[in-house]
């Protein structure tokens, strides 16, 4: 029982990194139908940016409030990033998409390799807020803290999502504009702000995940966005490319057949396991799971 | 007319869509006040013609707005969205609503900022839609739909709304409160229509464009055009009939539409 306690809550933590990466994904693929491929590297400076924060920048550091200043500093460089990406270099590419997805793989490279160059190949040691060092018993089971913590900012991450969607004009003119863009545009609306505002969310949200995934891991390295990025795609995939809801629920489903898979049969089972999972629902509802909704 | 430019002027407009040349050379003015029709067969190039002036498909040659301030406006070269800021409503040939919102959300969206919105005025016009507006767009009927992307076009302050077939597939009942709703809505601001259904045409227009193979063949007074059934047997392939509300007086007859077919196979898909 323990056991089965255990396996649950870390693959609901797996999720809900999964699932930070892959609403970001989800929103920049539904409204402008391109694939970033860049989206690890975002993770990758959110988890370098919080690590650097954490250790040189006066006032943060890796207990307390200092942590949590080094995590908005980590995620304010990455929503930087992403906004500046999407400005220079995919909104001249607007409705190329080939070339956009050949710019954002190059630009996946480019960027772990500067943060390989700068910082080195080998995994850092992240800080590990006091918080999250702990366990707490549940039903019999001793859960490290961490992946409370995860869970808890992806669900407060997908409430605030579905608000912001739902209840502000830029969320109205998202959804719409996953619908339809050129009638957006034929309204009068300049929709290349809402995909600026699209990218930086969702960097925000991949540098999010880079440093709750290094708290997870306990250290960081250059590639590690990029592993996870995969998944996130799968994620994404799985949940009916652009619903947020979806994202969501193929997340946590990933997540906890990754985790079983691994413990019950044998370690790396989980990866194979997934793309299985992708496999069976493509076959099935080759939309994703939330195909009918669209 | 007066010495002021049309409300809207294209000259020698060409559109080139994946190796077609759709339209070859459209020259058209639209006067202020009134409605006029953009006639022609199937694939003549209406909507195409419509799409450039929005900036939704690329275009060369002129076209050129002048608002109410008496400014003239080269709209080649600006963003949808800044055409349509001019003052430019849109409502497209398949209606275009978004199926996903509410009523009450696509009017939202449609709200623009250089304009009052109106939802009372809508709300009078389509009682219904006040009604439903917490449905889903895309669970209403044909019609329906229809009464949001016109109310979409009466929710701002335009000078000029671009039409794009909105009888299209509807019950003649249906097509008559379309054209009562269109005709009240042209005592107010300038209408360039795409309309297959010539007695809607007729029920409302003061000029007439008739375009052909991408080109304009024709252009003057509606009323002359439709009491010349021979003139618009020659360029509509139908003639008119004596004007009753039968919705089934429509320019499109078998012989056209297979023509159409042979022409548009040979230049290849061009949603024209």
């Amino acid at each position: 029982m323990s056991t089965v306690v255990l396996l649950t809550v870390t693959g609901l933590g797996l999720a809900a990194l999964y699932f930070l990466v892959a609403s970001g994904l989800s929103l920049i693929f539904g409204l402008m139908g391109v694939l970033n491929f860049a989206h690890g590297a975002f993770l990758t400076i959110g988890a370098y940016g919080t690590w650097w924060a954490a250790e040189n920048i006066p006032g943060a550091g890796a207990t307390g409030w200092g942590f949590v200043y080094a995590v908005a500093f980590g995620v304010a460089v990455g929503t930087l990033v992403a906004a500046v990406v999407e400005l220079t270099l995919i909104r001249p590419l607007y409705e190329r998409h080939i070339e956009q997805v050949l710019v954002t793989v190059g630009l996946s490279l480019a960027l772990v390799a500067l943060v390989r160059a700068v910082w080195g190949a080998d995994p850092r040691p992240f800080p590990r807020p006091e918080l999250a060092r702990g366990t707490t018993s549940l039903l019999g089971a001793n859960v490290p803290n961490d992946r409370f913590l995860l869970i808890a900012t992806a669900i407060v991450v997908l409430v605030a999502v579905l608000a912001f969607l739902r209840f502000t004009r830029f969320g109205l003119v998202i959804r719409a504009g996953v619908e339809n863009r050129t009638m957006v545009t034929a309204l009068g609306i300049d929709v290349r702000r809402a995909f600026t505002l699209v990218f930086a969310i969702g960097g925000a949200f991949a540098a999010l995940a880079g440093a709750l995934g290094g708290i997870y891991l306990g250290s960081i390295s250059p590639g590690q966005g990029t592993s996870l990025l995969i998944f996130a795609f799968i994620v994404v995939v799985i949940g009916g490319m652009s619903s947020i809801t979806g994202t969501a629920v193929a997340a946590v489903l990933v997540g906890l057949v990754q985790q079983f898979a691994n413990y019950y049969a044998a370690s790396g089972v989980g990866d194979l396991s997934v793309v299985l999972l992708l496999a069976v629902v493509l076959l099935t509802r080759p939309g994703g799971l939330t195909a009918r909704l669209a | 007319m007066s010495e002021r430019p049309p409300l809207l002027r294209l000259a020698d407009v060409h559109v080139r869509l994946s190796g077609s040349h759709i339209l070859q050379g459209v020259d058209l003015t639209v006067r202020r006040g009134g409605v006029t029709a953009l006639l022609g067969r199937n694939g003549a190039g209406k909507t195409t013609t419509v799409k450039s002036v929005l900036g939704l498909v690329p275009s060369s040659g002129t076209i050129e707005f002048t608002g109410g301030d008496g400014r003239t406006h080269r709209l080649q070269g600006r963003r949808t969205h800044e055409v349509v800021r001019l003052g430019i409503g849109y409502a497209p040939e398949d209606r275009e609503v978004f199926g996903g919102l509410t009523v009450a959300e696509n009017l939202t969206l449609a709200e623009r900022r250089d304009s009052a919105h109106h939802h009372d005025r809508v709300y009078d016009l389509f009682p219904e839609l006040e009604q439903r507006s917490r449905q889903l767009a895309g669970t209403l009927s044909g019609g329906q739909q229809q009464m949001v992307a016109i109310a979409r076009l009466l929710l701002n302050d335009n000078q000029l709304l671009l039409v794009d077939e909105p009888t299209k597939g509807l019950a003649p009942l249906l097509v008559a409160e379309v054209a009562d709703v269109l005709a009240r809505a042209a005592e107010e601001v300038t209408i360039l229509l795409v309309e297959q259904n010539l007695t809607v045409v007729r029920r409302m227009a003061t000029d007439a464009v008739v375009v052909d193979q991408g080109r304009v063949v024709w252009a003057g007074s509606a009323p002359e055009l439709l009491a010349d059934p021979d003139r618009t047997r020659e360029l509509l392939g139908v003639a008119p009939s004596g004007g009753a509300h039968t919705g089934s007086e429509r320019a499109s007859s078998p012989t056209t539409e297979q023509h159409v077919r042979s022409r548009r196979s040979s230049a290849g898909e061009a949603g024209a």
